[in-house]
């Protein structure tokens, strides 16, 4: 079997064991969209353990950077520009607060846990990724 | 405190599973979304893992901790709009909003870049929609 799969598939069960970890340990969804959005917001409660959480999620990839050969951060040169970058940013961020979710929150929560709502919207986002995909691909080559 | 160490760990493991998995790259993840291209269909075996052990944990354990409930709310428009705004971003930069942050501290000027437009974009339909909670 081809190494990537293997290490997608234990990547993974580890982004799956520590959202269930947040999950007991808060009692909160910890979708990154929402622990993210939320955190912008000028009045919110519950900041501390939001904060933790991203400052864990960044330690935990740098880490990972560090110890592991396979998982260098771009394996391949990307030829995206930085106005790309900064477009998708403001499109993945009104997006995925106004639909409720990101690929952790429907994906994998809200779909883990059954929902019904994520399971579409999982669907939708993904199916308007392949479509963006592709036309960018025929736009551009 | 003791649940803040907690935290940070369940943060390092999503952090760390992100990284070797392969999906804090943009270009392995608009791989598999490339369907009628060069597909890479690694980011479907993250997330056969993810759902195996969170679904499978939250439906063993969520009688004896009593863990919140199936969040499902019916489908609105919004859902649906979000979802395919979401998408095309997804799609364009090749980030989501997990691996896009978890590159920030490995100081990848994509990541610099996007993380920041990604709060114009949540502060601004946070407003705009007055999203709460």
């Amino acid at each position: 079997m081809n190494p990537d799969y293997l290490h997608g598939f234990f990547g993974g069960c580890l982004i799956g064991g520590g959202s269930l970890l947040a999950l007991i340990v808060t009692g909160k969804i910890p979708g990154i969209s929402g622990v993210f959005g939320r955190l912008l917001k000028p009045k919110q409660n519950e900041t501390r353990w939001r904060f933790i959480f991203l400052l864990g999620l960044i330690a935990g990839a740098a880490l990972l950077f560090q110890i592991s050969e396979t998982a260098s951060i771009f394996r391949v040169p990307d030829a995206r520009n930085w106005l790309i970058y900064a477009l998708a940013g403001i499109i993945v961020g009104f997006g995925t607060r106004l639909g409720g979710g990101c690929t952790s929150g429907h994906g994998v929560c809200g779909m883990g846990m059954g929902a019904r709502d994520s399971m579409v919207a999982t669907v939708v986002f993904m199916a308007a990724g392949m479509f963006t995909v592709t036309i960018f691909r025929l736009l551009t080559s | 405190m003791k649940n803040g160490l907690l935290i940070f760990l369940a943060g390092a493991f999503f952090g760390a599973g992100l990284a070797l998995s392969g999906m804090t790259d943009p270009v392995k993840v608009t791989a598999f979304l490339d369907i009628f291209g060069f597909w890479d269909p690694t980011l479907a075996f993250v997330m056969g893992g993810a759902l195996l052990v969170f679904g499978g944990g939250y439906f063993l354990l969520r009688g004896t901790l009593q863990l919140p409930a199936n969040p499902g709310e019916k489908i609105s428009s919004n859902l649906l709009l979000g979802a395919v705004l979401f998408g095309i971003g997804w799609g364009l930069g090749g980030f989501c909003p997990g691996p896009a942050i978890a590159n920030l501290g490995a100081l990848r000027i994509e990541a610099l870049i996007f993380v920041p437009a990604m709060a114009v974009g949540m502060i601004l339909v946070q407003r705009i929609y007055r999203i709460d909670g």
